[in-house]
């Protein structure tokens, strides 16, 4: 697919287009349809097109697998760490009416951070769950591959035996 | 026109589950698959659930697809041929025969004195305006009044995606121990 010039032109429109629609999805939950796990999803589609586009390794480049697997966790971190900045500050775990003078204020700033930490995790988990399962594709063809070598070299080898 | 609508999207919704049974080659099945979960996120939007039809269209017709896409090379393009199994047939029969009469025992669609309506929805459909200044009332019982389940839900997902990368990632790691000897060999 990365020869062809048409699939990668619409991919470098559609990629950024993607992210940004995703982040809209992300911080206009409050007001439309959408939330963490939608925008999480659409933005991890964004490396997809990107890794099946341009090439497993490239998209590996784009975002390191220790990278992903620290934001898979920071994530659940985020989202855990806003319910106990609420017990600090002196009310029940993930009560938002703490974080801020205002109630309601608290509670908008205490969506926010949990539906940040909720599209991270998500984001996260599926482009490492599509590297996963195709980078054991391109190892299933390498290993595929070698055996037939190996048997190709045998071959070889008992045919000269038998001259 | 509300009644029309909705027959034609499940006739829809079964034509393309019969049509994927039938077929023998995997990829067809797959890309059926990912076209029944957008049938069935428009019967979403059509019952007003857009949140949850935003959810079907992006993680079943999208994602899951890409997924069982990744999965398909790594096997045999056509399914194995195999004979009706007549349990499970029966079992799937019976269990939709049973569901289908407890339908008429649920209270009409939309109205507003069925028990789901008179629990605790009023009360987050006024609070989420007053004490929340949310209008998307999903997002604010989803992240404020149950914020706990969708803590749970996340850590959910954490853990599955743990468990699926030490699944396949351990399959690797022992399968490239073997070729990197292999080709040690053929270099020395």
């Amino acid at each position: 697919m990365q020869d062809d010039p048409v699939i990668r032109v619409i991919a470098k429109v559609l990629i950024p287009t993607m992210m940004l629609f995703a982040l809209y999805v992300q911080f206009h939950g409050d007001y439309g349809p959408g939330g963490g796990f939608q925008a999480g999803v659409i933005f991890a589609a964004a490396f997809i097109l990107n890794a099946t586009v341009f090439g497993l390794n490239r998209g590996r480049h784009v975002w390191p697998a220790r990278l992903n697997l620290m934001a898979i966790a920071l994530g659940v971190l985020i989202y855990g760490g806003t319910g106990v900045a609420t017990m600090v500050l002196g009310e029940n775990f993930l009560s938002y009416n703490a974080l801020s003078d205002d109630p309601m204020a608290g509670q908008h700033l205490g969506i926010l951070l949990v539906e940040f930490g909720v599209g991270l995790t998500v984001a996260a988990v599926m482009v490492a769950l599509f590297f996963a399962f195709a980078g054991r594709v391109s190892h299933v063809r390498l290993l595929n591959k070698t055996r037939a070598h190996e048997k190709a070299l045998k071959e070889k080898a008992e045919d000269s035996a038998n001259d | 026109m509300g009644f029309v609508i909705d027959a034609t999207l499940i006739a829809f919704l079964a034509l393309i589950a019969i049509a994927a049974l039938r077929r023998k080659r995997l990829f067809g099945m797959v890309m059926l698959s990912g076209a029944f979960s957008l049938v069935a996120a428009t019967l979403f939007v059509v019952l007003d659930a857009v949140d949850v039809a935003f959810t079907e269209a992006a993680v079943g017709a999208g994602i899951s697809t890409v997924l069982a896409l990744a999965t398909l090379s790594l096997v045999k393009a056509e399914e194995k041929p195999h004979s009706i199994a007549i349990v499970p047939a029966l079992l799937a029969l019976v269990t939709g025969l049973l569901l289908s009469i407890a339908v008429s025992d649920l209270p009409e669609y939309g109205a507003a004195d069925a028990p789901i309506h008179n629990h605790v929805a009023p009360e987050y459909i006024i609070g989420s305006e007053e004490k929340i200044g949310v209008p998307n009332v999903v997002t604010s019982v989803l992240a404020s009044y149950r914020g706990y389940d969708t803590f749970g839900e996340t850590v959910v997902i954490f853990t599955a995606a743990i468990a699926v990368l030490l699944i396949i990632s351990g399959w690797t790691r022992r399968e490239t121990e073997i070729t990197d000897s292999t080709e040690d060999d053929h270099a020395g």
